[in-house]
């Protein structure tokens, strides 16, 4: 059996990218993503990876660009303030169809918001976030174990459809400690015919570029990326299903959130009230078919998140508003406790959503 | 277990000094002492002492906190009151101090006065568990950057092995000898074992002495 440690999320978000292969980052510092970048900055030099504090965000995420460009496993991570000036370097690696992973430890916003945890970048992450028609792959982890696989599973996918993977995560998660065990980390290798390592003057030059100086061929590039993404939609879903098999009610929630509401849906079964959960795992591709599914055995949604109301929508958009949903919702650093969430699920059994 | 005047918790990030600020707080105080504790993190943005702050009052327990702890401003300022852990010398002080050197640093403002009192203890808390800090080896590499950087020398140092919730007997006695060749690397003896209450009471004839550590409340 591989060794339990005892690591904050923070912490097993960078180890497990160097497990991943990851031997470039490059940040910026923020709270409360610090100890990636500390952690980094530590193990990098002594395994003969790169650990480089730019001189800003925007400076940061090209650096990503070109790491990328060059076809390394290359990293950055930020918090929501941090996440927004990157994003004009995210539209030019979506545009140039290149893998990267970024981490979002989300922080209350917006603007320079604070410093405790939030989910309310859900929009930013899922909806693009920079300019331009583009997706990122964007993970949702829950514990500081799946910090670790997340990261490694978004450094693979990355690789294999040439984009972005987001590890959303948020300040509680990563700044948490809990016990995990690192597995031989299953790396997938990608060859990167495209990438820029020189021509030994043996092939033709490679260009790694988001111009395109021809309407129509922007316009094909455009249409080629949505094909793929088509496929991420059909083949990529993850979400997990807690106590569902009965439920009358459904609860979904990702991250921290999810870890509260888990909790609280424990509570209600303790009253009778048969009520589950879904946790999106993966919050792009949103996990549609069984958000469906779960519309047609239920008698309405309770959607727990740390804002004001963002994944509530895409719950509405993919159960066809089938059922009602509400919304239950703690924002700006503060986490909803167990009995408010139990007592929105009382509210959903009288109806009331 | 003899109690100097001041105890003072330092070591790497994450390796449980907030936690036994606080139980060794409490226990001082119910051994009716006079307790002020006193939080100089200047690294830790969540998980601080004030979380405990409740049940530090229920106890009788001083608080001294960074205006800002648990807020949303990230700004790394100690109040003026922290002098009262070196001034006040009628009660039992406890510093809690940030991780790595990072943290340590805060704690220089101090140890002038530290020093010229001379009855204190600066104590490694040290959890075999932690990625970065393995070995032995690595562990005091990390005590020595934290004695460059609040120039003050450990005196002690204090076994918090552990696995947080999972953590069993087993987990404790498998840290004995990363614990025993860390004492005898740096020179220092070991101030006491840590446990969750189930495992310290498993344990407390085979070890001595063992704190029993009570955790923080968790929602999630």
């Amino acid at each position: 059996m591989a060794e339990r440690v005892l690591m904050k999320g923070n912490e097993a978000i960078a180890e497990a990218a160097i497990r991943a292969g990851c031997r470039h980052y490059f940040g910026y510092p923020i709270t409360p993503q610090t100890e990636i970048a500390a952690y980094m900055a530590k193990k990098m030099p002594k395994i003969g990876g790169v650990f480089l504090q730019a001189e800003s965000e925007i400076a940061s995420i090209n650096m990503v660009y070109g790491a990328a460009a060059a076809g390394v496993r290359v990293m950055t991570s930020s918090s929501s303030p941090g996440i927004s000036l990157k994003a004009e370097g995210l539209s030019y690696i979506a545009g140039s169809d290149v893998p990267a992973l970024v981490v979002n430890v989300q922080r209350g916003g917006p603007g320079l918001g604070g410093i405790q945890p939030s989910q309310s970048d859900y929009f930013q992450a899922t909806k693009g976030g920079g300019h331009g028609d583009y997706k990122m792959i964007v993970l949702a982890p829950a514990s500081v174990q799946e910090m670790a696989s997340l990261t490694i599973k978004g450094f693979n996918l990355a690789d294999k459809y040439l984009m972005t993977s987001m590890i959303l995560a948020d300040g509680t998660i990563g700044q948490m400690m809990e016990p995990i065990t690192f597995e031989d980390a299953e790396i997938e290798n990608y060859d990167k015919p495209w990438a820029l390592t020189g021509t030994n003057c043996e092939r033709a030059h490679n260009i790694v570029n988001s111009l395109y100086l021809k309407p129509d061929e922007l316009e094909m590039k455009n249409i080629e990326r949505f094909e793929r993404y088509k496929l991420i939609e059909e083949r990529e879903a993850m979400w997990e299903e807690y106590m569902m098999e009965d439920a009358e009610f459904c609860v979904v929630a990702f991250g921290i959130a999810a870890r509260v509401a888990k909790n609280a849906v424990v509570a209600a079964r303790n009253e009778g009230i048969k009520v589950g959960l879904i946790r999106p795992i993966t919050l792009w591709p949103f996990p549609k078919d069984a958000l469906l599914a779960a519309a047609d055995q239920v008698k309405g949604f309770i959607s727990v998140e740390l804002n004001m109301g963002q994944m509530i929508e895409d719950i509405r958009l993919y159960t066809q508003s089938k059922k009602p949903v509400g919304l239950c919702n703690r924002c700006g650093g503060m986490i909803p406790e167990p009995d408010e969430i139990l007592e929105s699920i009382r509210n959903a059994q009288k109806g009331v959503f | 277990m003899e109690h100097k005047r001041l105890t003072l918790f330092a070591g790497h990030y994450g390796s449980g000094k907030t936690n036994i600020a606080v139980n060794y707080a409490l226990m001082l105080a119910n051994e009716g002492k006079k307790v002020c504790i006193a939080d100089l993190d200047i690294v830790n943005p969540y998980f601080r002492t004030k979380d405990s702050a409740d049940e530090l009052e229920k106890a009788g327990v001083a608080l001294v906190s960074p205006q800002f702890a648990n807020s949303n401003v990230d700004l790394p300022a100690l109040p003026a009151e922290a002098y009262r852990l070196v001034t006040d010398k009628a009660t039992y002080g406890i510093m809690d101090i940030g991780g790595d050197d990072r943290g340590a640093y805060a704690l220089g403002r101090y140890v002038p006065s530290i020093i010229e009192e001379n009855c204190y203890r600066l104590v490694y808390v040290a959890n075999c568990y932690r990625p970065l800090t393995r070995t032995p080896e690595e562990a005091l590499e990390v005590m020595r950057e934290i004695e460059a950087a609040c120039g003050l020398q450990f005196t002690d140092i204090i076994n918090n092995s552990n696995l947080g919730e999972e953590t069993t007997a087993e987990t404790l006695l498998a840290s004995l000898d990363y614990i025993d060749q860390l004492c005898k690397i740096s020179g220092l003896p070991l101030f006491a074992h840590t446990a969750i209450p189930p495992v310290a009471a498993e344990l407390s004839k085979e070890l001595t002495p063992v704190i029993s550590l009570h955790l923080q409340k968790k929602i999630f």
